[in-house]
């Protein structure tokens, strides 16, 4: 009977892992989460929120967009290196290659939403619709995260859901588009991150 | 215990069963990763892969990723319907007790 239990245990375990990826710590969704509230921090102490409203002036665009795309650059930056550090470490002390088929699909389904996102972005950008990008970039990563979750831990799936949904709200509210980025990539991903962290890493320690 | 008849012999090894769990969920699965997923040996993985071939539950085909070499499985249509019918044996005989 016992015995018949652990085969099925190990069925589905092994079901599972060779579908999806499980190398993805909590820790790198708090590191994530903690560049994006440092980059919106330093936004905020750089630009007057009314600036924000302002930008059909061409004066205040020109200073305030490059600005505000090195600081999203940056974010993007430290966001991926902290967050690949942990995940590595992760797959290693799992005996794992973080280079394997389930992380290639993992990173595929993403890139596709995220690229199209950017690409999208950038044209909005180009219009001079520059608020909308705040929304916009919220809304695409949330449909990467959901697409993305078939082949990771479920949970990517809300975050993915409370990303679009903030994105939606920030697009009716166009004054608070700093705050909700902050909110989106800051506190919704230090939350995920303890989520998982508690759920998943802590017992494997 | 006439139960325990029906059990698939040829899945009685826990790295055989992994092997079909692997190839259930996914269309093609490489040897080396099977090789890394199930930590096996080279010998040990391609005994285990001969004798489901065999049994004709899984094919294999050869591919080259740039210039290496590699052999990709699957699992056939008879190995799916085997492995269905191993696990709803399984339930049967955990329910029954």
């Amino acid at each position: 009977m016992n015995e018949h239990l652990e085969q099925l245990k190990e069925i589905r375990s092994m079901m599972e892992r060779s579908s999806k990826f499980l190398s993805l710590s909590g820790l790198s969704g708090i590191s994530a989460g903690i560049c994006a509230l440092l980059g919106a921090w330093y936004a905020h102490q750089k630009i007057h929120i009314e600036a924000l409203y302002l930008l059909f002036d061409p004066q205040v665009r020109s200073e305030i967009v490059p600005f505000l795309m090195l600081d999203a650059a940056a974010v993007l930056v430290g966001a991926l290196v902290t967050g690949a550090f942990f995940t590595i470490r992760k797959a290693k002390r799992q005996g794992l290659n973080v280079w394997n088929p389930t992380s290639k699909r993992l990173l595929m389904s993403m890139l596709v939403p995220l690229l199209v996102g950017g690409v999208f972005c950038i044209g909005l950008l180009y219009h001079g619709f520059f608020w909308l990008c705040f929304p916009g970039t919220l809304v695409f990563y949330g449909i990467a995260l959901i697409n993305a979750s078939k082949y990771t831990v479920n949970d990517t799936f809300y975050l993915g859901i409370g990303e679009i949904i903030l994105g939606i709200v920030a697009l009716f509210l166009a004054r608070w588009n700093l705050v909700f980025w902050a909110v989106g990539f800051g506190v919704l991903h230090i939350i995920y991150g303890m989520v998982m962290y508690f759920k998943y890493d802590r017992k494997q320690l | 215990m006439n139960l325990l008849q029906n059990f698939n012999k040829a899945f009685e090894s826990k790295a055989r069963l992994g092997i079909m769990s692997v190839l259930m969920v996914n269309d093609m699965v490489s040897f080396n990763s099977l090789k890394e997923l199930l930590s096996l040996t080279d010998g040990n993985l391609a005994t285990h892969l001969r004798a489901l071939e065999e049994a004709n539950y899984i094919s294999f085909r050869k591919e080259f990723i740039g210039r290496k070499p590699s052999t990709v499985y699957s699992v056939t249509i008879d190995g799916k319907k085997a492995f269905n019918d191993h696990l709803n044996e399984l339930e049967k005989f955990i329910r029954g007790t």
